[in-house]
């Protein structure tokens, strides 16, 4: 299944313009967690005070709360103490020099999710000066977004250029004591993305994390803010289907999506950190809180998302309903290999009247891992017309693997109406022998199989992402069936 | 073509084949037929190489190969075709993508170029006019939401397109009423050359009066009772599979 086409190369060719230039400090933090430590980090980003009182009290609330135990996650119990909060980026002295110098079975990964040449050094580590000298076209790229006037940079160049955005959007979306982990981040957060499109400007390219060098330093407790203004619209590409290592285990990010009167955002994510060998030892534990506010009317959040990495994942991407008219999606495939966790969903609540919202939620999971959906439809006394239409599909391979469905649903207005289809379905060995008996490899048979029941999902996904996600899916499911 | 001697096999630890043997020529076309429970569809799937029916006994030759050695697939790019007697649905998959990469993988196995897009679809539009489906099909998944007529002409398309040496029809005639019957009969017998060879498994003599079969085998108890020409088919309408086994204790 050879999907690569030309424009899709041309793509990801261009991802290597510098963006930002990160300020990299030299010194670390030892473990440990206090008020002192959140001031060091604050200070040592030279941020302004409102930003350090800000902080300060998320850490103050943070310490009054429990780590949530309700999710069908199970892990060791994390020692937040034994955690370094200020890590500068580590000095490429062991990283490879070429990628000759890279374990070949990595490689052998990248060269299946069809990820070109030059992206594959950077993803390996190879030291990025030798392979990325060539700097000339980033210049178009920041010229493009300058002239529409969208702003987009790491989230600390944010706080020193833009400081009035950050004060008034910041926790607008997620506030500090929002839960543990968000709380936690609004503490210690190191950096992020910052978007903001302008009045009535529709972003002239896809933005993606990808365009960033540092993003991947960015380090576990990442915070994103995007703010798309009356009328303005965006498309936002998250992640990397490459496989992602990190020595931190515990990642905790926040997302804020702020949508004004008529303006729509789209958050795409493909998420591949790294779960942990066949056994289940290692692996990221990805603890995220993703929220959109549809704060204007008619306005729209649209979340796509393909999760196929960490050991555990903790995700909940949802939509606040507020503005009449305003529209809510949730489009997810979340796939679970080995024994990997996951227990995500979404949440969306209905606010103003004839808000609408969709949610499609696609699982699949093989080995013994088990995947849970675990979702929310609120509909608020004030919701007068709302409307939800629910999927969840589980996809199942192989006998020892498990899935669950939570929907959860509180609908306060009795004019809203509120639809849930699910299923849960095995691979078949019916649909199996079938292509087999076409001629079709097992592997081409489980990936077609797979990509059938994801195939809703991915049409939300940018053309360029979707392809590279479908690839990830058949490398993450390899070996799961015959 | 294929030779088949006293082959056995059990599903589940169950005996179900007991003892077959058939011998098939190219140009042959063979009607086998029997009463419920008589092992013909588990032999169709023997021979296409489902992993849950395990040979207990025997050998078959398929094209001087040792069919048994081979999996299901390379059976398949070796030219052995099954149409289904119950077409599994495959939701979201593209009939006409799984047309096509079942097409190139045998292409690729046999050391020729892979049909591009455009090629493939000239060629499925001809095929789909001769069997009288609606170009719909070309954008629905496999066999989703299809009746049971159209699973079947789904299947007798697949196989056009395929042009197996030995193809494989379980019961493809059940289900269909006498127009479909018609299309279905018309495909199989533009397959028929005399370098192909076609085994038709089927209850009812009704659809050998489309396709008139070289000979005749009935089956019961896992093995083959009688063989014999077309006759044969339409006696055992008159007198039933009692009569076969009646006549054999006689």
């Amino acid at each position: 299944m050879s999907t690569k086409s030309p424009d899709v190369e041309a793509l990801i060719a261009q991802k290597y313009r510098h963006g930002f230039v990160t300020d990299i400090e030299s010194d670390s933090l030892p473990p440990g967690l206090d008020e002192s430590v959140v001031a060091a980090i604050s200070a040592k980003k030279k941020e302004p005070q409102f930003l350090l009182d800000w902080r300060l009290k998320a850490f103050r609330h943070w310490q009054t709360m429990r780590e949530p135990q309700w999710a069908r996650v199970h892990y060791r119990p994390i020692d937040y103490q034994d955690i370094s909060y200020y890590s500068a980026p580590r000095a490429p002295v062991d990283a490879p020099k070429s990628l000759d110098e890279v374990d070949p079975k990595l490689l052998a990964t990248y060269a299946k999710l069809g990820i070109p040449l030059h992206e594959r050094a950077r993803l390996a580590g190879v030291a990025v000066d030798a392979v990325f000298d060539s700097v000339s076209v980033a210049t178009t790229f920041k010229d493009k977004l300058g002239k529409a006037g969208v702003i987009f940079c790491s989230f600390s160049e944010a706080v020193h250029n833009h400081p009035e955005l950050i004060e008034r959007y910041l926790g607008s979306v997620v506030p500090t004591g929002d839960n543990f982990f968000a709380a936690l981040n609004s503490a210690v957060f190191s950096d992020g993305s910052f978007v903001y499109v302008p009045p009535g400007v529709r972003c002239p390219m896809e933005l993606s994390t990808y365009f960033r060098i540092n993003a991947a330093k960015t380090g576990q407790f990442e915070r994103t803010l995007i703010i798309a203004a009356e009328g303005a619209s965006v498309s936002y590409l998250e992640g990397c289907t490459a496989p992602m290592r990190d020595e931190n285990q515990l990642h905790a990010a926040v997302v804020e999506l702020v949508a004004l009167d008529d303006a729509s955002i789209k958050y795409s994510t493909v998420q591949n950190w790294y779960p942990g060998d066949e056994n289940g030892v290692g692996g990221i534990y990805n603890f995220v809180t993703k929220r959109g506010e549809c704060r204007g009317r008619n306005s729209k959040i649209s979340w796509t998302q393909v999760e196929t990495g960490s050991a555990i994942t903790w995700k909940y991407p949802s939509c606040v309903l507020k503005g009449d008219g305003s529209i809510g999606e949730f489009y997810s495939v979340a796939v679970a290999n080995h024994y990997q966790q996951a227990d995500t969903g979404t949440k969306m609540i209905h606010i103003g009247k004839n808000t609408k919202s969709t949610i499609v939620s696609k699982g699949i999971s093989a080995g013994r891992a088990v995947n849970t959906y675990r979702g929310l439809v609120k509909i608020l006394p004030s919701a007068e017309g709302a409307r939800n239409f629910t999927q969840c599909d589980s996809l199942l391979m192989g006998g020892r693997c498990a899935a669950h469905t939570f929907p959860y649903m509180e609908v306060k207005n009795p004019g809203a109406t509120v639809e849930h289809e699910a299923s849960t379905s095995k691979i078949g060995e019916d649909q199996l022998f079938y292509c087999l008996q076409r001629g079709i490899s097992a592997e081409d048979a489980v990936n077609m199989i797979v990509s059938g029941f994801c195939k809703v999902v991915f049409k939300e996904l940018p053309m360029e992402f979707a392809v590279e996600a479908q690839n990830l899916l058949s490398v993450s499911l390899e070996g799961a069936v015959g | 073509m294929l030779n088949i001697a006293n082959l056995s096999a059990r599903v589940a630890g169950k005996n179900i084949l007991n003892g077959i043997d058939l011998r098939i020529n190219a140009g042959e076309v063979h009607a086998i037929m029997g009463p419920n429970g008589s092992g013909k569809s588990t032999l169709a799937q023997v021979l296409a190489g489902r992993e849950d029916y395990e040979v207990t006994g025997g050998s078959v030759q398929f094209l001087d190969q040792d069919l048994l050695a081979l999996s299901a697939e390379e059976r398949a790019r070796a030219g052995l075709f099954l149409g289904f007697q119950y077409p599994v649905e495959i939701p979201g998959v593209n009939n006409v993508y799984l047309l096509k990469a079942a097409l190139n993988a045998k292409r690729k196995a046999a050391g020729e170029p892979e049909v591009d897009a455009y090629e493939f679809l000239a060629l499925i539009k001809q095929k789909m006019k001769f069997m009288e489906m609606s170009e719909t099909f070309l954008s629905r998944g496999v066999n989703e939401g299809f009746s049971g007529g159209e699973k079947k002409r789904n299947e007798i398309l697949q196989m056009l397109v395929l042009e197996p040496k030995l193809a494989i029809l379980d019961e493809t005639d059940s289900g269909l009423d006498i127009d479909a019957l018609k299309i279905v009969s018309k495909g199989v017998n533009s397959l028929r050359d005399p370098t192909r060879a076609v085994v038709l498994v089927t209850h009812y003599q009704r659809l050998l009066d489309y396709i008139e079969p070289d000979y005749v085998h009935v089956l019961s108890g896992g093995r083959i009772l009688k063989s014999g020409d077309k006759s044969l088919a339409l006696e055992l309408e008159r007198r039933g599979y009692d009569w076969v086994r009646a006549s054999l204790v006689a």
